[in-house]
Parts: structure tokens; C-alpha cells; sequence
């Protein structure tokens, strides 16, 4: 498989205090990639520099190298470039104050796309993908706030679908939802899984394994180990990710 | 003692709306003592203010319009700039410059009415006679523009607010998806604090509608209905305080000028109604 993206020496500090330290690893096309590990292991840290979203913390300091279809991102391109190839979902489910309809054409709209039907299909096609379309089709001009928790997320993630990324970013997407909820998120992104590279940020070891083709886990800002899922649920290198899977901290 | 502070604080509260409302009151019977002189539509429609002539003529009507081009003028000219101020102070300044900025605008609404009215009177008033080379250097566009200084602490420091206090996630959500940091300002942050926004104009305009002293200094006092701009003009609040001395107690003028206030006072009632209103629409 083709390598997305690699990184190459990762460190990342808060005014002196360091969150990542030294990481390097690089992620497959097509794949999905669960990131686990303890809070305040760096996990949040790592997603938020891959999409460039730390440059909005002005006290974060990044060294290292991102490359994304060999490009470094943020040295070759810009900030928008590369958040809208990588985008990403967040922990808590958050709609913008917009109608249904609008939130998922915001993407697009700022992207140049004006055409009124083009619109239309592209917001259709983002919450068929998104599994939301059938529970929302009849009132896409109503306020997204007004649905559940669930439905919002998947709005947050047929959203993010809209502006047409390679990679998706999920930082603990289904901390605040339901079982089934969550199944319903973890369906669409195996069904995604055949057009973009899927990185899970989660708090939950379960989901990893459910979802990830491969795992890493990261432990004080360090990687402490990366491995295709059955083999680190089953027989890890690394004394530390036994211990943490085994519930022994964390 | 619970039951004290609990009683003495209600009261406290009551006194507040209580005096509010006798203010309201004595401003009514005064004011509306002057209708058994001349009729509503006189006093409302009346195109010429002259308590002197024999007999005395109490229309409205070129103080009404003053006090509304002196308004709108000052609201013109402060809003956009207030708004470009606040978005710069909540969105783009960095961090160190923010607190700046925040405590120089905060200053700006300590400097006393009348030294503003001074200072436009030395400074401004010549620059917009020569300007539009016109015979006095005291219009309606001087008093706008310096009403307009005092107006920008009030709108920026409550906008910067709204601003502010929009989610950070809404901000991330928006940029996350490849949105450029001014369209995220302008298609989330903005509308997401329109409340607040909106609030800070009316309030604004509350301050504005209610200044005397430098509008006083600054607009020429001429009670004619203004043609343009660019004319001397006279404020309500103005003539209150510049004939209140020479009246005599119970006078027709005297209470002319109590049903002026009372017009005020029903205007800014209404301002702050509509801010207030604005403001609460968010908390639903």
C-alpha cells in the first residue's frame, strides 16, 4: 500500500512543556489508523498537527516533518490546503448555528462551489455516505442544532465529507455518544474506508480494535509501539502496552 | 440575620425599578402639563422653536430632526468602526496588543464629555469649515463626528465581547474544514454573535442619543430643520440644558421643556428595549 502520510521526528511543545516527543511513523492509504493511549499521552497533540490546527494555539511549538503525498505541510503548503485534504471530526459533535442543509454545503460553499444544484447533490451525497440522509432528507432546512447527539456527529462527519478530503481525522468521535450510536458512526467509517485514510483518536481500546487495521499507542508524548491490530491485541512487543491493555494503568 | 439580608437586598432591588418609575412620573406630569397650552400635533409636528415669540411656538419637529441627523451621523461613522475595532481586537490581534487595545478603548469612554466638546470645538470645527468651506465650522457633521468617539468604547468593548464568548469550537469546526480564518469570521463568528453585535449598536446609539454637552459645544444650536449635513443644527437634549436656567417655574416653557425629556425618555426607553431584547434572543 502507498504511504499518506509520514512523519518524520514529531516533537511538540506548549511554551516549554512537551506534549510529543520524537514520534515517527507513517500511515497507509486506504487504511484506518486507531491511536490509543492514556490522557495526556500526546494522542490529541498528534492529530492536531497533522491538519495544522495547532497553529491556532499560539504557544505550540512544532519541529519535525509532516509530509502528505510527500509534500511537508507546513513548509509547501498552506494552512487551508492542507485542512481541506485532512480534515477532521471532533470529540464533542458540533454543528454550526446553521440549518442541516447549509452545515454540510459550508465546506463546498467556501470552496468556490455557487451552483445551486451541484450544491444540492453534493449535500446528498455527503449524508448518504454519512448514514444520515433518510433521517434527515425531509427537513434539511431546519436548524442542525435540533438533533440528537448521534445525528450530529454524523452530520459533523457527512460535513467533513463535503469538502471531498483524503484523510479524516476523528479525535474521540463517540466519547459523548449512545452503543448504538457509536456502531452507527463505526459503520461509516468502515464504509469509508475504500475512498480515504481514516486516523481514530480514542479513549476507548474496544473501538480501536473494532475499527483499526492497524494501532499505535502512544504513552507521555512517546510512541511507544505500532502494529497491525490483532497483533498488538494479542501478543504486543512492548511490556508497557501489555500493561496498559491489561488494564494495569490508565 | 438571613432573613434581613435576604429582605434588605429585595429592597434594594426595588428601589431601583422604583426610581425609574417616579422618574418616569414626575416627567409625565410636568410635561404632559404643557398639552393644556398647545395641542399634541403642535408640539409634535411643529416646524418652528421659539419660546420668546408672542406668541410661543413649541414645535419639535427641527429639534426632533436635529437630535436624529446628529444619531444617525455619529451611528454611521461608529459602527463599521467599531465593529473593524472589535473583530481586530477579539479574532486577529495577538495576545499582548489585545490587552492593549482593550484598556486604551476603555479609556476612551473616561474622557469627560466636555473635553471631547473642547477639543472639537478648537480642532475639529475649523478642519470641517475648511474642508467644506463653509461660513461656521459648527454642523451637524462636527457634533456626529465627535459623538461618534464617544460612541466606539460602548459598541467595541460589548461586540468584542460577543465575539469573544462564540464557542472556540465553532471557530475550529469551520477552519477544520478548509475555511480561510475571514470566512470563518464572517460566515460563523460574526453571525453566531449577532445578538451581542446588535446590542452593542443599540447601546451605542443609546449613549449618543443622550449626550448634551458636547453636541451642545459643537452643533451651532441653530433649532432650524436641517437641509444637509453640513448645517448647524440643535438637539433636544441641548435645549434643555441650555434654556432650562431662564425659565420660570410653571411656566408653558418650563413644561415644554419637561415634554421634551419625556420624548427622550421614550426614545431611549425603546433603544434599550430593542438592545435588551437582542441581547436574551441568544439565551434561548
Amino acid at each position: 500500500m502507498v504511504e499518506k502520510i509520514i512523519i518524520e521526528n514529531l516533537c511538540i511543545d506548549y511554551g516549554g512543556v512537551h506534549a510529543l516527543k520524537n514520534v515517527s511513523l507513517s500511515v497507509k492509504e486506504h487504511e484506518i489508523l486507531g491511536i490509543i493511549g492514556p490522557a495526556n499521552s500526546g494522542k490529541t497533540s498528534f492529530l492536531r498537527a497533522l491538519n495544522r490546527l495547532n497553529d491556532l494555539d499560539l504557544s505550540s511549538h512544532l519541529s519535525g516533518s509532516i509530509y502528505l503525498n510527500g509534500k511537508e505541510i507546513n513548509r509547501e503548503m498552506d494552512a487551508e490546503e492542507v485542512r481541506k485534504k485532512v480534515t477532521m471530526v471532533f470529540a464533542l459533535p458540533i454543528p454550526l448555528p446553521m440549518s442541516i442543509f447549509d452545515n454540510v454545503a459550508y465546506g463546498p460553499r467556501r470552496h468556490g462551489t455557487k451552483d445551486r444544484k451541484r450544491l444540492a447533490e453534493i449535500v446528498e451525497k455527503s449524508l448518504k455516505a454519512g448514514f444520515l440522509w433518510d433521517e434527515v432528507k425531509d427537513r434539511l432546512s431546519s436548524s442542525a442544532m435540533k438533533l440528537s447527539g448521534g445525528q450530529q456527529q454524523r452530520l459533523c462527519i457527512a460535513r467533513t465529507l463535503a469538502v471531498e478530503p483524503e484523510v479524516i481525522l476523528y479525535d474521540e468521535p463517540c466519547s459523548g455518544l449512545d452503543p448504538i450510536s457509536t456502531a452507527k458512526v463505526e459503520d461509516a467509517m468502515r464504509e469509508l474506508k475504500s475512498r480515504y485514510t481514516q486516523i481514530l483518536v480514542t479513549n476507548n481500546v474496544k473501538q480501536a480494535a473494532r475499527v483499526g487495521d492497524r494501532v499505535a499507542f502512544f504513552l507521555m508524548g512517546e510512541l511507544v509501539e505500532i502494529d497491525e491490530a490483532n497483533r498488538i491485541f494479542t501478543a504486543p512487543k512492548d511490556k508497557r502496552t501489555n500493561d496498559y491493555l491489561t488494564g494495569r494503568f490508565g | 440575620m438571613e432573613f434581613f439580608i435576604e429582605k434588605a437586598i429585595l429592597l434594594n432591588g426595588f428601589a431601583c425599578i422604583l426610581f425609574v418609575i417616579l422618574i418616569f412620573f414626575f416627567l409625565a406630569k410636568d410635561g404632559l402639563a404643557l398639552f393644556k397650552f398647545v395641542t399634541i400635533q403642535d408640539f409634535l409636528f411643529g416646524t418652528l422653536w421659539n419660546p420668546l415669540a408672542e406668541p410661543p411656538q413649541f414645535g419639535i419637529l427641527p429639534l426632533f430632526l436635529g437630535s436624529l441627523i446628529v444619531t444617525l451621523g455619529a451611528t454611521i461613522i461608529s459602527v463599521p468602526l467599531g465593529m473593524a475595532c472589535a473583530i481586530f481586537i477579539g479574532e486577529i490581534a495577538p495576545r499582548w496588543m489585545r490587552e492593549t487595545l482593550k484598556a486604551g478603548v476603555e479609556l476612551l469612554a473616561a474622557i469627560p464629555s466636555i473635553v471631547i466638546g473642547f477639543i472639537g470645538m478648537t480642532m475639529l470645527g475649523p478642519v470641517v469649515k475648511n474642508l467644506f468651506h463653509l461660513p461656521t465650522g459648527l454642523t451637524a457633521l462636527t457634533g456626529a463626528l465627535a459623538l461618534a468617539f464617544m460612541a466606539i468604547p460602548t459598541i467595541v468593548s460589548i461586540m468584542e465581547d460577543a465575539i469573544s464568548s462564540v464557542p472556540r469550537i465553532y471557530k475550529e469546526g469551520s477552519l477544520a474544514l478548509g475555511a480561510t480564518h475571514w470566512q470563518t469570521i464572517y460566515r460563523v463568528i460574526i453571525p453566531a454573535a449577532s445578538s451581542g453585535i446588535v446590542a452593542a449598536v443599540m447601546l451605542g446609539i443609546g449613549r449618543v442619543i443622550g449626550e448634551t454637552m458636547a453636541v451642545m459645544m459643537l452643533t451651532g444650536n441653530a433649532s432650524v430643520i436641517p437641509k444637509t449635513i453640513l448645517a448647524p443644527v440643535r438637539t433636544m437634549t441641548a435645549t434643555i440644558a441650555a434654556e432650562m436656567g431662564e425659565t420660570v417655574r410653571g411656566s408653558e416653557h418650563y413644561f415644554a421643556l419637561f415634554a421634551l425629556g419625556l420624548v427622550l425618555f421614550v426614545i431611549t426607553f425603546f433603544i434599550n428595549l430593542v438592545a435588551d431584547a437582542a441581547l436574551h434572543r441568544k439565551q434561548k
